[in-house]
């Protein structure tokens, strides 16, 4: 947590000559890595993370994924700072149960990311540093994804990556799903095993040029018949 | 328990029970429906940010509220005071700064739009939110509609924009349904800057155009303020309604008819388009033209040459169009998808969104037609 590393932008190479006498103050964030993926089908929603804990040159874990389960319908990715993620989930979880003791229902997905927004607002001014992509079914049953930034703006998307290989995995995921910046190309909607096989093979892709991700993929897919869990192997280097 | 002094819970719970347990979803919006319930806030205390006990009050004026996201140089509260702060978390004094350094940047960077003229107001934005460097998102909403008559243009770190939007949107309809008539524009501008005021110096960026149609109908607007008139003088009044109410009946005489009138009066000089722009470091402006963001200096120079009063719905739509495609296409902060909106005396009509890299595309192919048609004569 002392370390220097997590305080500049994540990714920036060190300066390693000396610059003059270099004040070193204790910062509240690190970074821990990681990678979060969304996609909203039509009936379906994915949730992927990988596994992979990291802090500046070590790995603290390769089991650590980084996707919760709220309700039933909903599933949260975050990805940052670790500690926040696990207080914010605490915070989450919370509320849900407040909310299902006071209106006797679960809080649909659309509801728990306007919460979250207010949550992630009310420390405006000492951030949760975390980047959460909530993916879940909402109330007609169709697929929903809403994207969160640090201090909680948010909107429905069809598809969000976030974490530490977001710019890499975005631009592939508006190709292949928003078949974008594509010619003359059959718009073909996203059938469920083939979202399942896509986000595979975009991890894949991230884990190759992406340091801070790898070790393991978690999928959850979100279905009315529940949510479905798979963890699929990724490089370890 | 541990976690409800470190994550302010009792409050939240506190403050849930005081308020009304309905909670609207955020996506749910008519004509006249508002986002309502949220958690954090009752009567008495709006806000309940948490905030690290800064040594703000230590420090020099010149230091308070520079925020360095970059450098380590800045003052950082040390570790103490980091400490004591998670251990007690209360409500702390608004107005202090940024004592953490972020490590993650915020969105920036905007061109939006909105001039008056005689069909109403008209506000236009792109659709890109860009992040240091990178587009977080190319379909962004950057105007928010209010109520069914106002709408806001955004501008700035558009989490800010987003949740104060929302609260004003709150705040104008609790005024509504005490007072029995819509807010003005200029007076939702007024409660907006009120309202951002404690956060001047720190690094909440909100510039809003706040584009509006005031008054509505003479007839029936006349009549249901009079009855919300009479209402509010059964029920609690404040010190500003006393006043505006103690005006009005001096003005008018005793009986209804003659306080009609002198509504009606009033309401026909009122009623309108109206525009406002109104910014978190304090400017509150009313004007005829506003552009706002990092690709403004480009949407004026559209703007200043064909904005007229008498334009038609259609001409000042293709103008806005035009200044915003300008824009994107200079400012690298700007870019993909335009959104217009109208307002006019029945309220704000949207276009549907339209993608700027077709027009990038057809007015390449207009240029290649005028140089082809430039060639041709001399020979």
């Amino acid at each position: 947590m002392i370390s220097a590393h997590g305080f500049g932008d994540p990714g920036k190479m060190k300066e390693y000559h000396y610059t003059g006498p270099v004040e070193h103050r204790f910062s509240p964030y690190a970074f821990n890595g990681g990678t979060v993926l969304a996609v909203a089908g039509e009936d379906f929603a994915i949730v992927a993370s990988d596994t992979r804990l990291s802090e500046g040159y070590s790995i603290h874990s390769r089991d650590s994924p980084k996707c919760y389960k709220l309700t039933d319908t909903t599933v949260i990715g975050c990805s940052g700072f670790h500690g926040d993620c696990l207080t914010l989930t605490k915070i989450i979880d919370a509320r849900l149960k407040m909310y299902k003791h006071s209106n006797n229902k679960s809080m649909t997905s659309g509801a728990i990311a306007a919460m979250l927004s207010t949550i992630l607002y009310g420390r405006r001014f000492f951030p949760y540093y975390v980047y959460n992509i909530i993916g879940g079914l909402d109330e007609h049953g169709k697929g929903a994804v809403y994207s969160f930034d640090p201090v909680g703006s948010y909107q429905r998307d069809t598809y969000k990556a976030g974490g530490s290989a977001s710019a890499m995995l975005q631009p592939l995921l508006d190709n292949q799903i928003g078949f974008k910046n594509m010619e003359g190309v059959q718009h073909v909607p996203l059938t469920r095993d083939k979202a399942v096989q896509l986000v595979k093979d975009v991890f894949i892709s991230a884990a190759e040029r992406d340091v801070y991700t790898g070790d393991a993929l978690r999928v959850c897919v979100i279905t009315k018949e529940g949510i479905n869990e798979q963890t699929i192997p990724l490089r370890k280097d | 328990m541990a976690l409800q002094e470190l994550c302010n819970f009792q409050d939240i719970f506190q403050d849930s029970i005081t308020t009304l347990c309905s909670s609207v979803p955020f996506g749910r919006k008519t004509g006249c429906d508002y986002v309502s319930g949220l958690p954090f806030s009752n009567r008495t205390n709006l806000f309940n940010f948490f905030t690290p006990v800064a040594e703000y009050l230590d420090e020099s004026p010149i230091q308070f509220g520079q925020i360095s996201t970059i450098q380590s140089s800045s003052a950082i509260s040390s570790q103490d005071s980091i400490l004591s702060s998670l251990a007690v978390p209360t409500s702390l004094p608004l107005a202090s700064s940024q004592s953490v350094p972020l490590p993650f940047p915020m969105s920036h960077g905007t061109t939006t739009l909105a001039f008056m003229f005689q069909g109403g107001v008209l506000a236009a934005a792109d659709t890109r939110s860009s992040c240091s460097g990178l587009v977080a998102c190319p379909a962004s909403q950057k105007i928010l509609p209010i109520h069914s008559h106002l709408v806001g243009t955004t501008s700035g770190t558009s989490a800010d924009c987003a949740l104060w939007k929302r609260i004003l949107a709150r705040e104008l309809r609790l005024y509504q349904l005490r007072h029995g008539r819509r807010l003005s524009t200029s007076g939702a501008a007024k409660l907006l800057s009120h309202m951002l005021h404690p956060f001047k110096g720190t690094e909440l960026c909100v510039a809003a155009t706040l584009c509006g149609w005031d008054g509505g109908e003479v007839d029936g607007g006349a009549k249901t303020d009079l009855s919300g008139r009479r209402e509010t003088t059964k029920s609690q009044m404040t010190d500003l309604e006393k006043t505006s109410l103690a005006e009005t009946k001096t003005q008018s005489s005793a009986s209804i008819t003659g306080g009609q009138q002198c509504s009606a009066r009033k309401r026909v000089s009122l009623s309108g388009p109206s525009l406002c722009y109104v910014c978190s470091d304090g400017t509150r402006l009313q004007g005829a033209l506003f552009s706002v963001g990092s690709g403004s200096p480009y949407a004026y120079s559209i703007l200043d040459q064909g904005v007229r009063w008498g334009l038609t719905v259609d001409e000042a739509t293709s103008i806005a169009r035009e200044a915003v495609y300008r824009a994107t296409h200079r400012d690298a902060y700007s870019g993909n998808c335009v959104d217009v909106y109208h307002i006019s005396s029945k309220g704000w009509i949207r276009r549907s969104r339209e993608d700027l890299k077709e027009e990038y595309y057809r007015e390449k192919e207009r240029q290649e037609r005028r140089e082809r048609q430039d060639v041709t004569p001399p020979e």
